[in-house]
């Protein structure tokens, strides 16, 4: 099905791009690369009166890192980060999803920034984003605000950015040493959407006690979710077989997914619990500590 | 809304509604059926075709409107004067299709593949076609045409007098 009518604008600078959106409010939407908006616009789940294609911005499609944390621009592809050195040498948990999101071809035009603002329950940037605790730079006609991702991710399909308002860039603090992470996923075929996804971040401190730690969980409740409880367990300790078995289980009890094809309540909330501790062994023995399985 | 769109080097102005999506532009617009409709929802990665010269892209799920002022090109863009591409050639030759329905979206995001990449191993063939699917064949002959368009498509070594 082609999408309902809509006007088209595609405006040459920000500036430009934040007059489009105080007129038009919440009839506008923000068209990056399309990859979720499209598709929701042709089944008719999104009807947006007006699109704003911001894919003229070129100088929205940065990845750097600027003052401690890595900058991912609202217009940077997915396919940016996969084919990062700086991404690979020195974020392994967005590499690592940066590998999974979608299919190959899809991550060349979708972008991280637009996936956060897509807010799909089973999206995975907002695990990750979660787990690496990271914030959305927001802009609109009177400002700009530094959101956490934690308020940011409102419910599904829905974000703190407000009518005339847009989403420029995502920030993830730059790990300190002796920081890994990881990022596992569930899914019937390359492409799916997630069955389950869990991501872990974990910072070791001088002593090998467990210094800041992240973790969350996908497709297991109406947005990502922070499994808070997973990472008190775990937090201000050496990591042991039994605080990572309670991470999981805290996990387990938390998930909230519903049945669909890819599985049933009971399943999902299993392999909520079981991806957490399998992104928790992966970050722990990346950091060089074994003998947790 | 008019738009400008650079197909296979060939520049067309169309005038086109924002919300007719860029495969059905190539197709009903310019008549370029080469590019195929499969799943219309991203999945099938048959309508795949390369936009700048360097992205490949999902063309049911990119508006024609996006493309004005840039550069596409269609499967029918590979053959060169009346030679085959190198991909062309391998999926021939290595019996790369069975009902060949896949075949453009194969090749269009193995073009850029190539153009990253232009000596993948096994693996990473598999992998960057891993958002095409293939009814037919089990994927070992296409895997094979990639193989062969690589090693085609290798600089040839200069021959020194001495």
């Amino acid at each position: 099905m082609f999408p309902a009518p809509f006007d088209y604008h595609r405006p040459g600078s920000l500036d430009e791009t934040l007059v489009l959106l105080a007129q038009y409010g919440g009839d506008a939407r923000v068209l990056a690369g399309g990859q979720s908006l499209i598709p929701a616009m042709r089944f008719r789940l999104a009807r947006p009166a007006v699109l704003v294609d911001i894919n003229q911005l070129d100088e929205l499609a940065y990845v750097r890192e600027v003052d401690g944390m890595l900058a991912i621009g609202a217009l940077a592809r997915d396919a940016a980060l996969e084919r990062s050195s700086l991404i690979e040498s020195s974020y392994p948990l967005l590499f690592d999803t940066s590998a999974v999101v979608a299919d190959p071809v899809v991550r060349q035009m979708g972008t991280v920034v637009g996936s956060l603002c897509h807010n799909d329950p089973s999206g995975d940037w907002s695990v990750t984003a979660l787990a690496s605790r990271a914030q959305v730079v927001v802009r609109g006609s009177t400002g700009t605000r530094v959101v956490p991702i934690d308020e940011f991710l409102v419910d599904s399909f829905s974000t703190a950015v407000a009518e005339g308002e847009i989403a420029l860039e995502v920030r993830f603090p730059s790990p300190p040493p002796r920081t890994s992470g990881s990022y596992q996923k569930i899914e019937r075929k390359v492409g799916d959407f997630a069955t389950s996804a869990a991501a872990a971040q974990i910072t070791l401190g001088d002593d090998g006690t467990v210094a800041q730690i992240g973790i969350a969980i996908g497709a297991a409740g109406p947005t990502a979710t922070r499994v808070a409880d997973a990472e008190s367990a775990l937090r201000g300790i050496k990591p042991t077989k039994d605080a990572i078995r309670a991470a999981a289980d805290a996990a387990r009890k938390i998930a909230d997914p519903v049945a669909d094809p890819r599985g049933s309540v009971e399943f999902k909330k299993d392999m909520a619990g079981v991806l957490v501790g399998r992104a928790l062994l992966a970050a722990f023995e990346r950091l060089g500590v074994g003998g947790l399985r | 809304m008019k738009i400008s769109v650079t197909v296979n080097g060939k520049r067309y102005e169309r005038d086109v509604e924002p919300r007719t999506l860029l495969a059905y532009f190539l197709r009903e617009s310019l008549g370029l059926t080469g590019t195929h409709v499969g799943c219309d929802t991203s999945s099938c990665g048959v309508c795949v075709v390369v936009l700048d010269g360097e992205k490949a892209v999902k063309s049911c799920t990119m508006l024609a409107v996006m493309a004005d002022g840039h550069e596409i090109m269609t499967i029918e863009g590979l053959v060169q004067g009346g030679v085959l591409h190198p991909l062309q050639q391998g999926f021939w030759d290595q019996h790369g299709l069975q009902c060949g329905y896949c075949t453009p979206g194969m090749m269009m995001t193995s073009w850029v593949l190539l153009k990253q990449n232009p000596n993948p191993s096994e693996a990473e063939i598999r992998e960057g076609l891993s958002g095409n699917l293939c009814r037919c064949t089990g994927y070992q002959n296409i895997v094979k045409a990639v193989e062969q368009a690589a090693a085609a498509m290798q600089p040839q070594p200069v021959e020194t007098v001495a």
